[in-house]
């Protein structure tokens, strides 16, 4: 009876890794991607139930308690968070994943310790598991912690962080040491764990809250790379699989991600970018000209153009402004004017947020230009209206060889006939430096909220 | 090392290589929904966290396994949860715009 079961259970696993396979498979091509989803839910429910069958399971109060716990409080979050706070929830869960893998791995050891020695391989993948588990955990919660802005998003630097990380690595380097080569007790897991929880926070801390999307798709790496360790541990292939592609895939994603953002990895953890804050270009002296106008003057212009091009940025998401953006579109368009989105690779706050955020309020696909398709296109438009979108139009990446993002590719929205910024002040944007665009003679500032300012302007194109 | 061990290796490397074929060509259009559904993937510990929790034999085993379920339950489901609100969005584009 048990080996049926245990044949069942192998088929299940089988079956599931399939499924994710394809499931991730599908998920890279925007048509099929939520089929792919859907295909990765059934993989995890079908191995959920089989391992239900497990004959070494004997206590199922926690498993159903635990589940409906945690399954509960994942659902209420992911149904009911904004989908402007949507980097810090997958961060949560990340970091979420992450522990579950280090607990994983020391509840096994303490039995491993238990039933005589502990194999190198059973250490090994402890080890692995505990360390990158808790790294991942609480790395996690102090990226998503910055994106939230709960603790401050800079990069948060003092003299004795270096030392201070290289004595936490040279200490959790200790316990794998102990653990590997003298058998190692339950306490040098115990120790591994609490110094890797610290080892977490302290390699986040110190990076500026503008990295912190690719700080969290590395630490989802590390959860998949976690993930496969609990796996050895527990002989399970089907954890082995599905953390092994997430590792290999969610290295691959960072990789990508961080070229789309222009900012190489090594720079994110070692670069100054969120410290360069006060920089050259930010420090050069009195405030330069700029000219003000209203939200009449700016309807009267968007009214009487033929092309409009909208640059939404982050800010446009903060204030909640993509339905009245949508709103504003949709005004123009009764008036005839051809009225484009240009999307940055990072508008928003990742790769592909701003497309989210957009879609939500209902603007149709085809009015969504990538960067590289509308670029051209600035040239021969009349306005430009550019809402919370800061580092991205600003044309110090193409000229100026000392700023810190000298080199990324920026939309051309200086190259317009006319420029409107809708922005709150004049603060600079998250990598903390000055735009010259805003100074230009054709730039005209319209301050303010985004949602109060745009509904401002719908109101007055309704009357021009 | 176990023979079972050593297998579980060539898994490992061979899904590696699998992975990043998978999503090599990716758009970065996909990047968000994509992190977040391979988000979702890793909940898979939480088969993991279901072994050491209905194996447990002390108290401590039991707590560490509940605890366990719960982080694993909410990172798996709340990952798939937010992943198809968001490619929800995407799909429901209409060509009704023509």
């Amino acid at each position: 009876m048990e080996d049926f079961r245990e044949s069942v259970i192998h088929i299940a696993y089988i079956i599931s890794a399939a499924l994710f396979i394809i499931g991730l498979k599908r998920l890279s091509a925007p048509a099929s991607a939520r089929q792919g989803n859907q295909l990765a839910i059934g993989a995890m429910t079908l191995a959920f139930v089989a391992t239900l069958i497990d004959p070494e399971i004997s206590t199922f109060w926690t498993i159903i308690i635990g589940t409906l716990i945690g399954g509960g409080i994942g659902y209420y979050l992911a149904r009911k968070v904004q989908m402007t706070a949507m980097p810090q929830l997958v961060a949560l869960f990340n970091g979420m994943g992450g522990g579950t893998a280090a607990v994983i791995a020391v509840g096994e050891f303490m039995k491993f310790a238990r039933d005589g020695e502990v194999s190198a391989g059973e250490g090994l993948s402890v080890a692995f598991g505990v360390t990158v588990g808790c790294i991942a955990l609480t790395g996690s919660l102090i990226a998503g912690g910055k994106l939230h802005e709960i603790i401050p998003s800079g990069a948060i630097r003092s003299p004795i962080q270096m030392p201070a990380s290289i004595l936490l690595v040279l200490a959790v380097g200790a316990t794998w040491v102990y653990l590997l080569a003298m058998g190692g007790q339950e306490t040098t897991v115990w120790i591994m764990f609490a110094v890797a929880l610290v080892l977490g926070i302290a390699l986040v801390i110190p990076i500026g809250g503008g990295d912190m999307p690719v700080v969290v798709s590395l630490l989802n790496s590390m959860t998949g790379l976690a993930a496969a360790a609990a796996g050895f541990v527990l002989d399970n292939q089907i954890l082995v699989i599905a953390g092994a592609l997430v590792g290999a895939s969610g290295m691959l994603l960072t990789v990508l991600m961080s070229q789309a953002m222009n900012r190489p990895l090594s720079n994110v953890f070692f670069g100054a970018f969120g410290a360069a804050g006060a920089g050259p270009a930010a420090a050069d002296g009195e405030a330069k000209p700029i000219r003000q106008t209203n939200a009449d003057d700016a309807a009267v212009m968007l009214g009487y153009a033929q092309n409009v091009i909208i640059v939404p940025g982050y800010g446009l998401a903060v204030a909640q402004a993509q339905h009245a953006i949508r709103e504003l579109a949709d005004e123009l368009d009764k008036r005839n004017v051809n009225v484009r989105y240009a999307i940055h690779p990072v508008a928003g706050r990742m790769p592909g947020h701003m497309n989210v955020l957009l879609a939500e309020a209902n603007v149709p696909y085809d009015q969504l230009f990538e960067m590289e398709q509308i670029n051209g296109e600035f040239q021969r438009t009349d306005v430009v209206l550019v809402v919370g979108a800061n580092d991205v139009v600003n044309p110090a990446a193409r000229t100026d060889q000392s700023s810190p993002i000298y080199g990324m590719p920026i939309l051309n929205a200086d190259s317009a006939q006319t420029i409107i910024v809708m922005k709150r002040s004049m603060k600079p944007g998250f990598a903390g430096i000055e735009n010259d665009l805003f100074h230009l003679d054709k730039t005209r500032m319209l301050f303010g909220d985004a949602k109060a300012a745009l509904a401002d302007v719908i109101a007055a194109v309704k009357n021009v | 090392m176990s023979l079972e061990f050593v297998l579980a290796i060539y898994v490992f490397l061979l899904t590696v290589f699998l992975g990043i074929e998978l999503i090599n060509r990716v758009p970065a259009t996909l990047h968000t929904p994509l992190m977040s559904a391979t988000n979702a993937i890793h909940g898979i510990v939480l088969i993991g966290a279901m072994l050491v929790a209905g194996a447990a034999d002390s108290t401590l085993l039991h707590a560490l396994g509940l605890i366990g379920v719960i982080l694993g339950a909410g990172n798996a489901v709340g990952g798939f949860a937010v992943t198809d609100r968001m490619l929800e969005m995407f799909k429901k584009k209409p060509v009704e715009g023509q």
